[in-house]
C-alpha cells in the first residue's frame, strides 16, 4: 500500500508520519504530482493559517491535484477546513470539495471565561457515519486545537459541541476530514488512522 | 464539552529524567519516554518536558530526545528549557514537539513571542511564568528559574504575551509550588477570568481536592503536577475518576 503525506507549509507532518509509523503504516512525505496521484490513500495535514498555506497550495499546483484526487484522502485540521468552500480566516476561498463554510469560534461576553478560542484538549464526538469511525464508540475523545470550525452540514459525519455544534468530520465521494488531530488522540486517533488506511 | 486537562511535567537533565522514581512497570523509570508513554497509558491529557540542562552543548540532545519521544507517544508534549530562538523551535517542532514553552527568554526579549506565534501559530506557543506573592500583595515576575525578582507584576506581563501571541500560560506560583497544600487560587482565577487563553495552573497540588479547587474555583484549564505523579502520592486513574464523581468533565 502507498501511502503519502501531502507536503506543504503546515506544521504537523512529523507528527503525522511518526503516528502512522506507530500503527505500523510506512508513508512518503512529497508534493510531487506524479507520486501524489500513483498513492493509494493520500493524507491532507494541515496547523497554521488558512490564507498563507492556501496560497502555497496555488504556486505549487497543489489545490488543482488535491481536488481531482480520486482515491481516498484524509485532511486533518487545517486541511480539512481548507476543503471546505470558503473559510473567514483571512477571508480566504479555499478548495470547495465540501460545500460547508469554515467560521471564527465567537463565544458571547457571558461564555467568554469558559470558553476559550483557540479550543484546546479533549472533546467528544458524536453522531458518527461511514466506517472512517468503525468499532468507536459515541462521544470518543479526540484531541482538537482550532479557532475557527465548519459548520454543520449534508457532509458533516461527526459533529463535537464547542460554544455550539459544528462539525468534528466530513465526507464527501472519496474525500473525509477531520478537525480534530488523529496524530495526537491516543489510541483512539490510531483507530482512526487504522480505519483510514483500511477503506 | 471540552474537558480539563491533566498534565504530568517531567523535569529532564542530559536526556534523563531527574526524579527518576520507582515504578514497578517501567523498566527505566529514568528514561522520559518510558515515564511519558507510562503516564499516556494512564489517561495523562498532555504531558510537559523540561529541560533543566538546556546548555548549548546540550540542545541536541534534547532534540534527539523529543523526536524519540515523538515516535512513542501518542498525545500532545510541551517541551521547555533555554528556549531562546525561532531557530530553536524550529528544531523541537520539526523533531515532532506539539508545543514549546518560553518564559525567561521572552521576558527578556517579547519580540520571541511575536516571531513564534507568527511563524509557527499561537496554538503552540505556551509562556511559561513563575510568580511570588510578596507582602506588598502583587504576584510578581522571576526570571531564571525564580532566582531573578522583576518589578514586572504577572497579570501585566501575561496580558502583553497574549497580546504578542502566546497561545497557553503555564503559571507556576512559587509559593506554592513543592508545598502540597494547594494550587494558588486567587491568582490562576485572575487570570483564568482576564485572559482568553487558556491557562494551566501549576505548584501545590498534593490532594486530589486541590485538583477540584484548582478547576471550580479558580477555572484553570489544565493542572500541571510533578512528584506527586513520580512518586505515586496520587494516580491518575484515581484523580481523573474522583474528578469525574465531583462533576468535573476529565477524559476517561
Amino acid at each position: 500500500m502507498k501511502l503519502v503525506i501531502i507536503k506543504y507549509n503546515a506544521g504537523n507532518i512529523q507528527s503525522v508520519l511518526y503516528a502512522l509509523e506507530r500503527i505500523g503504516v510506512e508513508a512518503v512525505v512529497t508534493d510531487d504530482e506524479s507520486l501524489i496521484r500513483a498513492a493509494d490513500k493520500v493524507i491532507f495535514p494541515g496547523v497554521g493559517e488558512a490564507s498563507t498555506a492556501m496560497n502555497y497550495l496555488k504556486e505549487r499546483g497543489l489545490d488543482q491535484i488535491i481536488k481531482s484526487l480520486t482515491q481516498p484522502v484524509l485532511g486533518i485540521c487545517l486541511g480539512m477546513q481548507l476543503m471546505c468552500a470558503y473559510s473567514e480566516e483571512n477571508d480566504t476561498p479555499c478548495l470547495g470539495i465540501f460545500d460547508e463554510q469554515v467560521k471564527q469560534f465567537k463565544p458571547d461576553a457571558k461564555e467568554q471565561a469558559e470558553l476559550k478560542v483557540p479550543q484546546i484538549g479533549w472533546n467528544t464526538i458524536y453522531d458518527l457515519k461511514t466506517s472512517l469511525f468503525n468499532d468507536l464508540k459515541e462521544n470518543s475523545y479526540c484531541y482538537f486545537v482550532h479557532g475557527y470550525y465548519a459548520a454543520k452540514g449534508i457532509h458533516t459525519i461527526a459533529t463535537t459541541d464547542y460554544v455550539l455544534p459544528y462539525s468534528a468530520a466530513l465526507y464527501r465521494d472519496n474525500f473525509y476530514g477531520v478537525q480534530f488531530h488523529p496524530e495526537k488522540s491516543a489510541v483512539i486517533g490510531e483507530q482512526i488512522l487504522k480505519n483510514f488506511i483500511q477503506l | 464539552m471540552l474537558t480539563k486537562r491533566i498534565i504530568p511535567c517531567l523535569d529532564i537533565r542530559d536526556g534523563r529524567t531527574v526524579k527518576g522514581i520507582n515504578f514497578e512497570n517501567i523498566r527505566d523509570a529514568g528514561d522520559p519516554v518510558e515515564l511519558g508513554a507510562f503516564y499516556a497509558a494512564q489517561g495523562a491529557d498532555e504531558l510537559v518536558f523540561l529541560d533543566i540542562t538546556a546548555t548549548n552543548e546540550k540542545r541536541k540532545t534534547l532534540s534527539e530526545l523529543v523526536n524519540r519521544i515523538s515516535h512513542h507517544i501518542n498525545i500532545p508534549f510541551t517541551v521547555g528549557g533555554g528556549i531562546s530562538s525561532v531557530e530553536d523551535v524550529s528544531v523541537l517542532l520539526q523533531n515532532g514537539a506539539d508545543k514549546i514553552s518560553v518564559n525567561t527568554s521572552a521576558f527578556k526579549n517579547p519580540e520571541l513571542i511575536k516571531d513564534l506565534a507568527k511563524e509557527f501559530g499561537s496554538q503552540c506557543v505556551v509562556l511559561a511564568i513563575d510568580t511570588k506573592l510578596e507582602s506588598d500583595g502583587n504576584w510578581y515576575v522571576y526570571l531564571n528559574g525564580g532566582r531573578v525578582k522583576t518589578d514586572t507584576k504577572c497579570v501585566d506581563w501575561a496580558k502583553q504575551a497574549v497580546d504578542l501571541g502566546a497561545g497557553e500560560i503555564l503559571l507556576t506560583s512559587m509559593n506554592h509550588d513543592g508545598t502540597k497544600q494547594g494550587f494558588a487560587l486567587d491568582i490562576t482565577a485572575t487570570l483564568a477570568k482576564l485572559l482568553p487563553v487558556p491557562v494551566i495552573a501549576s505548584g501545590g497540588g498534593g490532594t486530589m481536592e486541590h485538583f477540584v479547587d484548582v478547576f471550580n474555583i479558580a477555572k484553570a484549564d489544565a493542572a500541571l503536577a510533578a512528584s506527586i505523579f513520580h512518586f505515586k502520592e496520587i494516580g491518575i486513574p484515581e484523580l481523573k475518576q474522583y474528578l469525574n464523581e465531583k462533576g468535573i468533565v476529565v477524559r476517561i
